[in-house]
């Protein structure tokens, strides 16, 4: 170490302040030069004059008895006391509003969480954009039922009911595979005029029965219910008045006491018609 | 926490550093009556603010806040600040007083064995300018650490070291050129041994 940097040292190494390292480099200097020996021996003298010499201001006796009764005690005047418990209540104000504050947040937070539901409802709407987008609306293109329905055979652990509504304007497209709520789906797939409609089926996790309920999501509107242990949902971008019909006829169909759909499939004059879907557009 | 509670824990934790407020207010404002009205409003900012103190340095907690009054009181009471130009007569050759420096302090032990060190001290350092002064009275009266010393005065480490390096060497001359000064038989007489010396 040198001259200039032990000089700016000695003060910290005069108080005692330099780390082992530096102490032991500063002291290996100090060993071979005179001239920084004699400030270090100047600096410690001046410290222990002040340490020695200098008056230390001892407070006197009464100052202590002076500030007790000035400060706010328990046994505090009456106005004084008043003054400082109003003091203290407004100190108070600061945390009680921060725990309010924190309730109502982590409430709005709790509140403002997407429920199931929700989330589900995100995944039918991009499930139905999706079939839209990548031009593979139907897995089995048919207007026939009996076409669709055995297609979902092997494919899932449920048979969905698949009818064709040709008659009230909702032709049958087709059927498809899909994958919602974390499980392999039935998706039909109905025509409107120009609009395609996805139906979604799977089985319920319980036996409860749900009513229809409509949703709306990125304009696109959303129809579900719940009904003989089977989940329903229902989405298209067609005015929601003409999809509640879609439903109201399915609902009633399936509801009829002749679920048996063998007058409906005889009915149906289309039967083995097959149709393109990719040829509709959106 | 109630109010007689937080009082009872401001007197446990603040009241016995009463000696050091008020040698740090004494050295501050040099006199005696001005230092106990500093130090009584010091506490009573003290006990305001002390819900803000987390139970760490209570000594050098309350020392800050000594000093800001103290501070504050000089600023509003500046008309009886005897050595305020003095100070700054005394401050300002820096560079001239590396050599008088040297000469001054060959022997500060000879200078300090005399029977009126004590007086010689005190004055000494009563004529620094406060800034020195009270990094010197709270590293050797008070024996804090740099540590401490930095958060009071509310300067860093390294110019806490360079402060009490600089405080020491003006302490050095002003003993010294008094000591001249007593040899000569010229006392007191500040002015006139600072004028020709820039």
């Amino acid at each position: 170490m040198e001259c200039k940097e032990t000089r700016e040292l000695l003060p910290a190494h005069a108080d005692r302040e330099l780390g082992m390292g530096e102490v032991i480099e500063i002291d290996r200097h100090l060993a071979v030069c005179l001239a920084c020996q004699g400030e270090f021996a100047r600096q410690n003298a001046l410290r222990a004059a002040v340490k020695k010499h200098a008056t230390y201001f001892a407070a006197p006796a009464h100052l202590e008895s002076r500030i007790q009764a000035a400060l706010p005690r328990a046994t505090a005047r009456p106005e004084a006391r008043a003054k400082w418990s109003w003091r203290w209540n407004w100190l108070n104000i600061g945390p009680v509003l921060a725990s309010v504050f924190a309730l109502v947040w982590s409430l709005g937070l709790y509140l403002a969480l997407p429920s199931a539901d929700d989330l589900l409802a995100e995944e039918v709407v991009s499930s139905h954009v999706r079939s839209l987008m990548v031009n593979h609306i139907a897995d089995v293109a048919s207007s026939d039922q009996h076409t669709v329905k055995p297609w979902f055979n092997g494919k899932l652990d449920f048979s969905p009911t698949v009818s064709d509504f040709t008659a009230q304007g909702f032709p049958l497209v087709g059927g498809r595979l899909d994958y919602l709520d974390h499980r392999p789906v039935a998706a039909l797939v109905y025509r409107h005029r120009e609009h395609l409609i996805n139906e979604y089926i799977w089985p319920a996790s319980d036996e409860r029965e749900t009513a229809v309920q409509t949703l709306s999501r990125h304009g696109y509107h959303l129809v579900r219910w719940t009904k003989s242990g089977m989940v329903y949902w229902v989405v298209s971008d067609l005015d929601p008045r003409e999809l509640m019909t879609l439903v109201q006829i399915q609902r009633d169909h399936e509801g009829s006491p002749a679920e048996v759909p063998a007058p409906v499939k005889l009915d149906d004059p289309r039967t083995g018609r097959a149709t393109q879907p990719n040829q509709f557009t959106h | 926490m109630t109010e007689p509670a937080r009082a009872e824990r401001f007197q446990q934790a603040v009241l016995p550093h009463l000696h050091a407020a008020y040698n740090l207010a004494r050295w501050l404002c040099r006199n005696d009556h001005d230092a106990e009205d500093i130090v009584q409003e010091a506490y009573l900012r003290a006990f305001r603010f002390f819900d803000g103190f987390h139970g760490e340095d209570a000594r050098a907690w309350l020392l800050a806040i000594v000093r800001n009054t103290s501070y504050t009181w000089l600023q509003q009471n500046r008309g009886h600040e005897p050595n305020t130009s003095f100070d700054e007569e005394f401050h300002s050759p820096q560079e001239g007083s590396v050599t008088l420096l040297n000469q001054a302090d060959s022997n500060p032990e000879a200078i300090l064995a005399r029977d009126d060190d004590r007086a010689l001290v005190n004055r000494a350092l009563e004529m620094l300018p406060a800034e020195f002064r009270e990094v010197l009275v709270l590293r050797e009266l008070e024996d804090l650490s740099y540590k401490e010393i930095s958060s009071v005065a509310g300067i860093p480490m390294g110019t806490v070291m360079s402060r009490l390096a600089r405080a020491r060497r003006l302490l050095g001359e002003c003993l010294n050129r008094m000591g001249e000064e007593s040899r000569n038989g010229v006392q007191r007489n500040q002015g006139t041994t600072a004028g020709p010396r820039r």
